[in-house]
């Protein structure tokens, strides 16, 4: 069966840009239904942008961002808001709400957006919390959470209300071996038995080729290659090569762009 | 040019935040309020907010009510009218100092935390998490907050207005012998619950209402990092003092300047 029988998100001709600098121009990135799918590329081209573009925190210039026919850019206030019921995002940080308990947290959108009695809110709670493995420490405040607990604390709260989608912001950044590898696990695990389509926003090249379906890289404001996991590591181009093999330097650029070095140090004066 | 062009740019900056600090203020208050969910919210922060702003306005009060009393007997008994200085004192904190010093003091008590608190939830995505989850940070986070500071402004500045009459009698009934029968008497003459009360009021609503907006648009508008927020707590502390003050005069100037 084609993976893209069934999409999803359908973006078609983004365009978006901060200040002079283009971000995206004409992108088309398709994302098939119950699967999951990485968004990869080096540090700083717009990969949590396009997070919030699907979320519709950020506005394009231009393009369309299809949720099951429904055209985001053009949602109002009211109907963006139902929209992002039907998603779970997990942020880089975490983003916990410091002043509810880890209970507190998870049942939060349950508490906002349904009318369910409170012991079964508890159940649910309970459940999702049972699901990242944090059961035992549903009385503690999130400043008594270490960064991976936090982020698997933030994972119970994306799934809380049973999303169809979740999109997971650089989920393994900053985490240690141990806790990567239990992260990986829980967004495989989770994926396959709630059945939520997932976008995994990352730069971990090994562990990301591990669980994705299917993979768009992302450098220069285009996709540069997409493929599943075994495409990819077939793909010739030496930008590709460079990003899947983590070789310093190549078409994508250490350096920032900058004027001549000698020049530069000479410009102090002898 | 090149300054006249930095000015236009500040000019036109100021302006546009200007027009979204009153879209802010449309959007959290205006646009579909939700009273039932917002009820419990708005307890917490008047707590935080009100409550416990109380010491400082309740101390602040009985001090300058004290000196009040003092700096007009001091005075007033070189013409042998010292009898006026409940009076005094009375009309001096219900008229200007209850409403400025209480909505001065409120700035930088609780205008500041508010903005602190708004700008941290920013810098650590919470308000982006609110939003995802879908839920509008503007009438969750932003109204409340706004409703909590405009309710305990002026309720705050009567209670600073009775505890400085209280701390004006006691330095001048029990410290200095005023005959208490012709404090309490001048002041009750004096005093016009329509024109002095109302006004002082009126000063407090209107100052409340000016410091929880300052307040809030600069949490809401900072830049979210460490250095964007110590900015923005400034920025409230300062603006808010001026616009008090500047407003007082105002306000002064069209209630009791005959104008």
């Amino acid at each position: 069966m084609n993976l893209f029988d069934d999409v999803i998100i359908d973006i078609q001709k983004l365009s978006f840009s901060r200040g002079e600098r283009p971000i995206y121009s004409d992108v088309d990135i398709k994302i098939p239904r119950g699967k999951i799918t990485a968004i990869m590329g080096p540090s700083g081209t717009g990969k949590t942008t396009l997070l919030r573009l699907i979320g519709g925190q950020l506005r394009p210039e231009s393009g369309s961002i299809l949720i099951d026919d429904q055209n985001v850019p053009e949602l109002s206030r009211g109907d963006l808001f139902k929209i992002r019921e039907r998603m779970g995002m997990l942020f880089q940080s975490g983003a916990l709400f410091t002043d509810m308990s880890v209970f507190e947290n998870v049942a939060f959108p349950l508490r906002v957006h349904t009318d369910l009695p409170e012991d079964m809110i508890r159940d649910i709670v309970l459940m999702k919390l049972q699901a990242v493995g944090l059961r035992g420490a549903n009385t503690l405040m999130p400043s008594e959470l270490s960064g991976g607990m936090a982020r698997r604390v933030a994972l119970a709260r994306a799934i809380s209300l049973d999303p169809d989608i979740v999109m997971y912001d650089e989920p393994f950044t900053g985490q240690d071996p141990i806790a990567m590898g239990v992260l990986v696990n829980l967004i495989r695990h989770l994926n396959q038995s709630l059945g939520h389509t997932s976008i995994i926003v990352s730069h971990d090249i090994q562990e990301t080729l591990g669980i994705a379906d299917y993979i768009y890289l992302i450098a220069d404001a285009s996709v540069i290659a997409h493929g599943t996991p075994e495409e990819l590591k077939q793909v010739d181009s030496p930008q590709v090569r460079q990003f899947m093999h983590g070789l310093p330097d190549g078409p994508v650029p250490f350096h920032f762009p900058a004027g001549d070095y000698s020049d530069d140090l000479l410009q102090g004066g002898l | 040019m090149d300054r006249l062009a930095l000015l236009g740019r500040a000019g036109l900056d100021k302006l546009a935040a200007f027009g979204r600090s009153s879209m802010i203020l449309f959007q959290s208050l205006i646009a579909k309020p939700q009273p039932v969910m917002m009820f419990p919210l708005l307890i917490q922060q008047i707590y935080f907010v009100g409550v416990l702003s109380l010491v400082i306005i309740v101390v602040s009060g009985l001090f300058i009510g004290m000196v009040l009393g003092l700096q007009g007997y001091t005075i007033l008994v070189d013409y042998g009218s010292e009898q006026a200085v409940g009076q005094m004192v009375a009309l001096s904190l219900v008229r200007e100092l209850a409403p400025v010093v209480t909505a001065l003091l409120f700035a930088g008590r609780a205008g500041s935390a508010l903005t602190a608190e708004i700008g941290l939830m920013k810098a650590t995505e919470q308000l982006s998490s609110l939003e995802m989850i879908g839920v509008d940070p503007l009438r969750r986070i932003i109204a409340p907050r706004f409703w909590a500071g405009f309710i305990c402004l002026p309720i705050l500045a009567a209670i600073f207005a009775i505890v400085g009459i209280y701390g004006g009698a006691i330095v001048s009934i029990d410290w200095l012998g005023i005959y208490d029968g012709s404090f309490w008497a001048n002041m009750q003459n004096s005093v016009d619950f329509g024109e002095d009360v109302v006004n002082g009021l009126i000063k407090a609503i209107v100052f409340g209402f000016v410091v929880t907006w300052i307040a809030v648009f600069q949490g809401y508008d900072c830049i979210p990092t460490s250095e964007g927020i110590s900015q923005a707590t400034t920025k409230t502390v300062v603006y808010s003092s001026l616009a008090v003050l500047s407003l007082d005069f105002i306000l002064t100037a069209v209630m009791f300047g005959e104008l």
